[in-house]
C-alpha cells in the first residue's frame, strides 16, 4: 500500500499537482530575534564569516562559518525549551521522535483581525469558529495562525516600543483549548514568538510556552507564507537539526500542498 | 594672520589621487622620549638631575655636566623667535611637496635653543609658545606658534599637516546605539566637520537618540553593525573612499568578571563587539583610508578608538570588559604600525566609567558624553595618539605610568576579613 501511496505521491511531485511551499525566512543578519532586558543573556543573530572563497585561503572553494543560536530565525521549540517542559522524557531536538517532523497542519486565518490590531488574540472562541467552517481539529496535527506577520520587515516586525512588542498571539485559553480539547502536535505563528509580543503579562507569562512545552508539544516560529497554505489538507515537513540536547533549531519548513488548494 | 582654510572642491576624477610621502622618520632612541611626549600632546625636554639643565636637542648625557641621570619633564614652552627661514626646496620628498617650509631658531626661557617649524604668524623676535606634536612619520617635531592668537592660526598649512583637524573633513561615527554619539557629532560639526556619517545597527529595532541624530544638519545615519563583516565592507564600499576620520565608538559593556558569571555569552559579546568589531572596521575601512593620506585638503587623516582606561589595568567589577578593552589596545597598537607607512594616526581615547546605564550604580565623578566630545575634538586638533578623559582616566593612566604593578594591587583589594 505505502509503495502506491509514494509513488502516486512522487508522480505528485513530478507533475507539480501537489506543490511544495517554503514557509521559512531567509536566515539574513538583519533578520530580527527576540530581545530580552539587556541584563538578560540574548538571543545570537545569524552571523556569516568566509573561510575562503576561491582565494589565497581557499583557491578552488568558497565556504563559511556561520553562528547563530538555536532560536534564530525561523526555528523549532522542543519542550526543553521551557522549564514547564525541562523533565519530560524526549524533550530535546536529537530524542524528539522523528514522525513528528512530517504530519497534517491546520492553518487559523488571523489575517485580518492581526491587519488592524496588532496585540490580535487568537480566543477559544476563534479556533471553534474555524472549526464550524473546516471542522474539527484532528488530534496531533499542527496549528498555525497565520496573521501575515511575516510580510512586516525592518522595525515593524518586532514592533518594540518603551512598553514591550506588539504582536497577535493566542490567550492562555487557546492555547489550554488546542493541548487538553485537541490534542495538538504543535503549534506555529509568523512572528518572533509562539507568544504574542505582550505574552509576558498573561497568566501565565507566555501560555504558549508555558503549556505547549509542558505538554511535550512543539513551537515554530518566524514562518512565511502562511498565506499559501489551505485551512487544512497540507502536510507539514518541519524537522530540526539533530542537536545534541538541543532545545530548538532553526530549520527550512516546508508544506505539500495539494495544487487545486491554492 | 593665517589665509582661512576653504572648503575643499569636489575631487578631479581625472587626476590622480597622491601617493602619501613622509618626513623623516630616523631618530635616536634617546629622542623617541620626545616622540613619545608628542604622542600625548606634551612638551617635555630633558632635565638633569644632578645639574639641572635643561637641554636639547635629545642626548645620552646631560650637555652641561656629562651626568646620564637625565629625566623627561614637562617644560616651560615660552620663548623667543631669534631667526627664521623660509625652505623652497629639499631634497626630501615630502618637503618638496610642501614648500615653502619655515623653520627657525627660538631662545626658550628654559634655557636651550631649539630649531622647530614655524607657524606663519610667528615674526622675528615675537614671543612664541612651542608645541610638541607627531608628524607624519609619528615622530615628534617642535612647532613655534605665536604666542597671541591670530586669526585662523589654525589653518595654518605646517600646523594642519601635523594634526588630524576634523575641518572640512567627513567622520564617520560607528555606534549611533552610543549615548555619546549625538555629543561628538555635535562637537565634530562645531568643530568645522563637513559630513558625519552615523553608523546604526538593527534597525530592525527601536534606537533612542536616532530622532536627534537625524535632525543634526550634516548627519546622515547609515546601516552599520561592527559585529557583522558584511554590514562593514558594504558601508566601506559606499563611504570608504571618503572617510577622512573614522570614530570606533562601538561598545558592548555588562558588568562582572570572570566568576560573576557563568558562561561566555556576554564575554564573547563584548570581544565580537570591542575587539573584533575593531577589527573588521579596520580590514574593510583601513586600506582605502591609509590611501588617501595625502588627498588634499580632506585627506585621510585619523582612527579613533574609545576606549575603557582599564585596558591599561584591569577594573575587576567590569574584568570581562577591561580584557576586551585590553585586546583591543593591544590591536590598536598593532593597527598603528600598520597604518605609520601612511601616516594615518590611531588616537585612543581613554575614559573611565562613563555617565551611562552601566555605570550606574558607581559613584561620580563620571565621564559625561560632553566631555569625551570635547576630548575628542581638542585630541584630534592636537593630532594625539594618546588622550584620556575625565579625573579618573588620567589618574588611573599616572597610577599605571608610575607603578603597573601598585595599580593592579590597588584595583584588586578585597577588604580586611573580619
Amino acid at each position: 500500500m505505502s509503495e502506491t501511496i509514494l509513488s502516486d505521491l512522487a508522480k505528485a511531485l513530478g507533475d507539480q499537482s501537489i506543490k511544495v511551499i517554503d514557509l521559512t525566512h531567509t536566515l539574513d543578519p538583519d533578520f530580527p530575534v527576540i530581545i530580552l532586558p539587556p541584563e538578560f543573556n540574548q538571543c545570537a543573530r545569524f552571523r556569516m564569516e568566509e573561510i575562503s572563497a576561491y582565494d589565497h585561503r581557499g583557491p578552488a572553494w568558497k565556504w563559511h562559518n556561520i553562528t547563530l543560536s538555536e532560536h534564530t530565525g525561523t526555528h523549532f521549540d522542543a519542550p526543553a525549551h521551557w522549564i514547564s517542559g525541562r523533565d519530560l522524557p524526549n524533550n530535546s531536538v536529537d530524542t524528539i521522535n522523528p514522525a513528528n517532523f512530517v504530519g497534517p497542519v491546520m492553518v487559523i486565518d488571523c489575517s485580518e483581525g492581526s491587519a488592524t490590531n496588532e496585540d490580535f488574540e487568537l480566543t477559544p472562541e476563534l479556533i471553534l469558529a474555524w472549526e464550524e467552517e473546516h471542522g474539527e481539529i484532528p488530534k496531533d496535527s499542527w496549528v498555525l495562525m497565520r496573521t501575515d506577520w511575516s510580510k512586516k520587515t525592518g522595525a515593524d516586525y518586532l514592533n518594540m516600543r518603551d512598553d514591550g512588542p506588539h504582536s497577535p498571539g493566542p490567550t492562555p485559553d487557546a492555547i489550554r483549548f488546542l493541548i487538553h480539547e485537541r490534542n495538538i502536535r504543535g503549534f506555529g505563528t509568523e512572528t518572533v514568538g509562539t507568544d504574542a509580543g505582550q505574552g509576558s503579562h498573561y497568566t501565565p507569562p507566555y501560555p504558549a510556552h508555558f503549556y505547549l512545552h509542558g505538554a511535550g508539544k512543539f513551537g515554530l516560529q518566524c514562518l512565511a507564507n502562511l498565506d499559501l497554505l489551505p485551512p487544512r489538507g497540507a502536510i507539514l515537513l518541519a524537522a530540526p537539526l539533530k542537536i545534541k540536547d538541543g532545545t530548538g533549531s532553526p530549520l527550512r519548513v516546508m508544506a505539500l500542498v495539494q495544487g487545486n488548494d491554492i | 594672520m593665517t589665509d582661512p582654510l576653504p572648503p575643499p572642491p569636489k575631487k578631479n576624477p581625472q587626476v590622480r589621487t597622491v601617493s602619501p610621502t613622509r618626513p623623516p622618520e630616523a631618530r635616536s632612541r634617546t629622542a623617541l622620549g620626545l616622540s613619545a611626549a608628542a604622542a600625548e600632546g606634551r612638551f617635555e625636554l630633558q632635565h638633569c638631575d644632578d645639574c639641572g639643565k635643561v637641554q636639547y636637542p635629545p642626548r645620552d648625557a646631560c650637555s652641561g655636566c656629562l651626568s646620564t641621570e637625565l629625566r623627561w619633564k614637562d617644560t616651560d614652552a615660552k620663548g623667543t623667535l631669534l631667526a627664521e627661514t623660509t625652505i623652497h626646496t629639499s631634497t626630501k620628498l615630502y618637503f618638496r611637496e610642501r614648500t615653502p617650509w619655515r623653520t627657525g631658531s627660538v631662545q626658550l626661557d628654559a634655557g636651550p635653543v631649539i630649531i622647530c617649524h614655524l607657524h606663519g604668524d610667528c615674526v622675528r623676535n615675537g614671543r612664541v609658545d612651542i608645541i610638541n606634536r607627531l608628524d607624519r612619520s609619528g615622530q615628534a617635531v617642535l612647532l613655534a606658534l605665536p604666542s597671541q592668537r591670530s586669526p585662523h592660526m589654525e589653518d595654518d598649512p605646517q600646523l594642519r599637516a601635523m594634526t588630524s583637524d576634523p575641518k572640512h573633513r567627513r567622520i564617520l561615527i560607528t555606534d549611533a546605539r552610543n549615548p555619546n554619539t549625538s555629543e561628538i557629532a555635535r562637537a565634530l560639526s562645531d568643530a568645522g566637520a563637513s559630513m558625519i556619517f552615523v553608523g546604526l545597527s538593527e534597525t530592525w529595532r527601536p534606537s533612542p537618540t536616532l530622532d536627534a541624530l537625524s535632525a543634526m544638519d550634516k548627519v546622515d545615519v547609515l546601516p552599520l553593525d561592527v559585529t557583522d563583516t558584511h554590514s562593514v565592507q558594504k558601508l566601506a564600499g559606499a563611504i570608504g573612499g571618503k572617510t577622512d576620520i573614522l570614530i570606533n565608538n562601538a561598545r558592548f559593556l555588562r558588568p562582572g568578571g570572570v566568576l560573576a558569571r557563568s558562561d561566555t555569552s556576554f564575554a564573547k559579546e563584548e570581544m565580537e563587539v570591542n575587539y573584533f568589531g575593531l577589527m573588521r572596521l579596520a580590514q574593510s575601512f583601513g586600506p582605502v583610508m591609509a590611501s588617501r593620506t595625502a588627498d588634499g585638503v580632506n585627506a585621510s587623516v585619523a582612527w579613533v578608538n574609545i576606549l575603557s582606561v582599564h585596558a591599561l589595568s584591569s577594573q575587576p567589577e567590569f574584568g570581562c570588559f577591561s580584557a576586551s578593552n585590553a585586546a583591543a589596545r593591544s590591536l590598536s597598537q598593532s593597527l598603528r604600525a600598520e597604518f605609520r607607512a601612511s601616516g594615518l594616526r590611531v588616537m585612543n581615547l581613554y575614559c573611565g566609567p562613563t555617565e551611562d546605564e552601566w555605570y550606574q550604580p558607581l559613584p561620580p565623578p563620571k565621564v559625561t558624553p560632553q566631555a569625551v566630545a570635547r576630548t575628542l575634538v581638542t585630541g584630534l586638533q592636537n593630532g594625539l595618539e594618546e588622550t584620556y578623559c575625565g579625573d579618573v582616566a588620567k589618574d588611573v593612566f599616572e597610577r599605571f605610568r608610575d607603578n603597573p604593578l601598585i595599580l593592579e594591587r590597588e584595583t584588586t583589594l578585597a577588604g580586611d576579613g573580619a
